[in-house]
C-alpha cells in the first residue's frame, strides 16, 4: 500500500517549477507536484508559460561583433606574437 | 540595442531581436541549455582551438567572435562599466593566448573561458557581484494572486502560443531584456549562462563558485521575473 505525501496547492507549484524543470525535485516532490498538475489546469498553464519563457530567453540574439572588435582582438594577436617572438 | 560605457546599465548590450528559426525545446530546462549550443559550435571550437595552437589569426578571431557576447555579458555583471568589461575580456584573451596549451579539454572551451574571465572580473571588479543573502526575495507570484487555501485565485491567462504573435518579436526581446537588467548580477548571470549561453548547471556552478542548491535558487528567481515580465507585456496580470 502506497502512502501519499500531503498534496501540494498551486502556491506551492509555482515555487516548484524550476526545479521540477531542472530534474531536481526529490521523487516524492516530484510526484505531488505532478499530481496536482493533472488536476489543475491552472498549473498546467504557469508551467507551460515557464517553458515558453526559457524557450524565448534562448533565442536571444546575440550581440553584433563589430568591424572595430574585430580590429582590436586583431591588434591584440599581433601585439602577442611580437611579444612572443622577442629575444628573452 | 547598444549601451553607453557611462549612465545606465552597462549590462544590456544584446540586440532587441529574436533569432527568427525557433528552438525546439527539449522536455527538461537543463538538456536544453546543454543543446543550444549545438554539436557543430563545440566542433567549430575544437578546430579553432587547433589553428589557433598553430598560430592562426584568423581562428583566434573566430573564436574571440563566437564568444564574445558570452563573455562580454558576464564580465559586465562584476565590473561597473562596459568599457571596463571590454578591457576585461580583452585581457582574458590575452592571458588565454599565453596560456592557450593549458586548456586540457576536461571543460568546453566557452566553460573554460568564462571560468578565467570571472577570476579576472574579479580582481578588476569595483563592484564586486554583491552576495545577496539567498534567503529573501519576492515570491515567484504575487501573493494576492492566491486563496486562503493556496489555490490560484487570479490564474494565469493563456498566451504561450501567441506570445511572439501579439507582441512581436523586437518587443519580446525588449521585454527579456529590461528584465535582465533589472535583476541582482549574480541572478542574472546564472540565467544568462542557462538559458543564453548553453552551460548546464555543473560548469554554472563552477564558473560562479555556486553550490548547485544557491544555482538552483537563483535560476528560479530569474527564470520567474521573466516569466511575470513577459506576463505583464501581455497584458495578462
Amino acid at each position: 500500500m502506497l502512502l501519499r505525501g500531503r498534496p501540494m496547492v498551486c502556491q506551492e507549484v509555482v515555487e516548484l517549477v524550476s526545479d521540477y524543470l531542472e530534474g531536481a525535485l526529490p521523487r516524492g516532490e516530484r510526484r505531488r507536484l505532478e499530481r496536482h498538475l493533472a488536476g489543475c489546469p491552472h498549473c498546467t498553464e504557469y508551467l507551460a508559460q515557464m517553458r515558453e519563457t526559457i524557450r524565448l530567453t534562448g533565442r536571444l540574439v546575440p550581440g553584433d561583433f563589430t568591424p572595430q572588435m574585430r580590429e582590436e582582438f586583431t591588434e591584440l594577436f599581433r601585439r602577442w606574437r611580437e611579444d612572443e617572438d622577442e629575444p628573452l | 540595442m547598444t549601451i553607453s560605457g557611462t549612465a545606465g546599465a552597462p549590462w544590456s548590450c544584446a540586440p532587441a531581436v529574436l533569432r527568427p528559426v525557433p528552438w525546439e525545446m527539449p522536455s527538461t530546462a537543463s538538456r536544453a541549455s546543454r543543446d543550444r549550443r549545438t554539436v557543430k559550435a563545440v566542433d567549430d571550437d575544437a578546430r579553432l582551438l587547433e589553428r589557433l595552437r598553430a598560430g592562426d589569426e584568423a581562428a583566434f578571431v573566430a573564436l574571440v567572435a563566437a564568444h564574445h557576447d558570452a563573455m562580454l555579458r558576464l564580465a559586465s555583471n562584476f565590473v561597473s562599466s562596459r568599457a571596463v568589461a571590454e578591457e576585461v575580456v580583452q585581457d582574458t584573451w590575452l592571458g588565454v593566448l599565453r596560456g592557450i596549451d593549458r586548456f586540457e579539454g576536461r571543460s568546453t572551451l566557452r566553460t573554460w573561458l568564462l571560468a578565467i574571465l570571472v577570476n579576472r572580473a574579479r580582481t578588476t571588479g569595483v563592484r564586486e557581484a554583491r552576495s545577496i543573502a539567498v534567503g529573501d526575495a519576492a515570491p515567484a507570484v504575487d501573493r494576492a494572486r492566491f486563496d486562503a487555501a493556496g489555490a490560484w485565485s487570479s490564474p494565469p491567462e493563456h498566451w504561450v502560443e501567441d506570445a511572439e504573435e501579439r507582441l512581436g518579436a523586437a518587443a519580446l526581446a525588449s521585454q527579456i531584456n529590461a528584465a535582465l537588467e533589472q535583476m541582482p548580477p549574480r541572478q542574472r548571470a546564472v540565467v544568462t549562462l542557462r538559458d543564453i549561453d548553453g552551460l548546464d548547471s555543473d560548469e554554472v556552478c563552477a564558473v560562479l563558485s555556486l553550490s548547485q542548491a544557491n544555482q538552483r535558487v537563483l535560476l528560479h528567481r530569474g527564470r520567474s521575473q521573466l516569466r511575470r515580465a513577459l506576463e505583464t507585456a501581455l497584458g495578462g496580470s
